[in-house]
């Protein structure tokens, strides 16, 4: 290997395997500002020695071990001050005992990535930072570009990070895995900031297209990450949710490039060219769906899942489950309650059963009022009334919708249905 | 780590709750202070805030005025003091403070002065 492509191979270590150094130099650390500049001062001597002494047999192992002592340097030169002692005797026993002669036989580094999980998705923290530091952390992304990803100003968003970063020293968040009577609802919040990286990236067709696609591709990789971590656990229950959520991203992701066409415009379900969907993506979710099941706990995110399975697995869109659909939605209205939950159940029950029997829980009035400033609600009954025949109520509620509609492709599409109807004899 | 672990309630429903409610509450109390004691390093109850006087210097004069510093829909009735070592165990201690059931539980590290 040429001395040039050195740069390249520290910077693929870092992108794979960034978390899990991570998780180890803040096990011992106990400090993310402290690990983050331990690890930057590994891949700085990376670049230098490894160009003369080659790549070492476990990168990885060899950046934890530099970090650690760098991290030793940092903590001797800083301070005197108590709790910094007592952190560093420990240290200094280990890195007594590390070697660089990382080897095949070298005992790998633990994983400890599942407990950085917990704290970057603590409660305690505000959800913005959850998910920035999920991504800076265990993503191993850098500040900017996870900035570009939720068009940020980058300024804001390091300082989100240093805010969190401060909070979990001070408020003394902890770095492990929370007690049992917490657990569940730990366990919630850390898929809840996974799924939130996904739609992100999912629900995004404007801006940086390309940059919000890769946190659809991350959001994956760490759910994935999550779900091995709990099935090594072996004190964790099982997490059938976890499960659910990679299934369900999985299947989501797998219709990405038929949701849009050529010309960048969005493509409804029923008028996707199923060729394109990714098959693998599919499979594997379904997998995945059926292994969550198996464990007899359902849940929203299985439940979701098992949707999205059913419109994968119709060959064409006539083919559809939509009874099966439409009971699914009321099941997961009934365990998570929600208007837009409630929208979707309506529709699907209108695909089942005619339009007019959808268009019937559209029309309640509590629904109308609870979704009269959401575009969707009024494009969904746009559509159910253009289908039952109703052209000049349907213009009317496509009309609404585009008043409501802050995204352009989305309101593309409306427009070009508006003019669809204009053009039918009525 | 140490914890201020500080207890916000409805002080007005908190008097006009019955006789035999206010005794269930306090029982809570002793029960809590019991589970915990070998956590707990200090605690308060207040007198309501209709007793209570603010004071500020400004300019050398002292100014005194009736009432709480903040009109809030929940007021600070009481506080612990614990030993936790991390927030979630302080948080867990906090949820078996009878007031979390109806009130809110503020929970803040004591600062240390190295």
């Amino acid at each position: 290997m040429s001395s040039e492509q050195i740069p390249q191979v520290v910077d693929q270590v870092y992108r794979q395997e960034s978390g899990r150094i991570l998780a180890a130099l803040i096990a011992s650390l106990r400090d993310f500002t402290l690990a983050e500049d331990a690890l930057q001062d590994a891949m700085v001597a990376a670049l230098q020695q490894w160009p003369a002494t080659g790549v070492p047999r476990n990168p990885a192992a060899w950046l934890t071990t530099i970090a650690r002592r760098r991290a030793i340097d940092r903590l001797r030169r800083e301070g005197t001050l108590a709790q910094k002692q007592a952190l560093l005797q420990p240290l200094e026993e280990t890195a007594a005992t590390e070697s660089l002669d990382t080897g095949e036989d070298a005992p790998p580094i633990p994983d400890e990535r599942l407990k950085l999980f917990f704290t970057c998705c603590h409660p305690a923290l505000p959800l913005e930072a959850r998910v920035a530091l999920t991504l800076r952390t265990l993503g191993g992304l850098s500040t900017a570009e996870i900035a570009a990803a939720f068009l940020t100003p980058l300024p804001t968003m390091a300082q989100r990070l240093v805010r969190a970063q401060r909070k979990i020293r001070d408020a003394g968040i902890p770095y492990r895995a929370p007690p049992l009577p917490l657990l569940a609802e730990r366990m919630e919040g850390v898929l809840a900031v996974l799924y939130l990286i996904f739609n992100e990236g999912y629900t995004s067709t404007s801006g940086d297209a390309l940059i919000r696609q890769d946190l659809c591709t991350e959001a994956i990789r760490l759910t994935r990450v999550l779900v091995a971590l709990i099935a090594s656990e072996s004190e964790l229950p099982d997490e059938p949710e976890a499960l659910g959520l990679l299934a369900l991203m999985l299947l989501h992701a797998s219709r990405r490039a038929a949701r849009v066409d050529a010309a960048g415009d969005l493509v409804l379900l029923e008028d996707q060219d199923r060729t394109l969907w990714n098959w693998a993506e599919i499979v594997e979710g379904i997998e995945t769906l059926d292994k969550a099941v198996s464990m007899r706990q359902p849940g929203p995110y299985q439940i979701q899942a098992a949707i999205s399975a059913l419109h994968a697995e119709a060959p064409t869109p006539e083919e559809t489950d939509w009874q099966q659909i439409a009971l699914l939605y009321a099941r997961l209205a009934h365990m998570t309650p929600s208007p837009v939950v409630e929208l979707n159940q309506a529709v699907a029950v209108a695909m089942a059963e005619g339009p007019d029997a959808g268009l019937e829980m559209l029309d309640h009035l509590r629904l109308g009022e609870a979704l009269a400033h959401y575009h969707l609600y009024h494009a969904a009954r746009a559509d159910l009334l253009r289908r039952a025949g109703r052209i000049e109520e349907a213009a009317a509620s496509y009309r609404e919708a585009l008043n409501l509609c802050q995204n352009r492709i989305e309101r593309r599409f409306l427009q070009r249905r508006l003019a669809e109807l204009a053009a039918r004899p009525s | 780590m140490q914890y201020a672990l500080l207890i916000y309630t409805d002080e007005t429903a908190d008097a006009n709750a019955s006789k035999q409610e206010q005794d269930a509450v306090m029982a809570g109390y002793f029960a809590f202070g019991e589970q915990f004691k070998e956590q707990l390093t200090g605690g308060e109850a207040l007198v309501a805030t209709n007793a209570a006087t603010t004071v500020r210097v400004r300019d050398g004069k002292t100014l005194t005025t009736d009432g709480p510093f903040a009109e809030t829909k929940e007021q600070l009735g009481g506080f612990y003091l614990v030993n936790a070592s991390d927030l979630d165990e302080a948080i867990q201690i906090a949820t078996n403070i009878p007031g979390v059931k109806y009130g809110s539980i503020e929970v803040r590290p004591v600062m240390v002065f190295e």
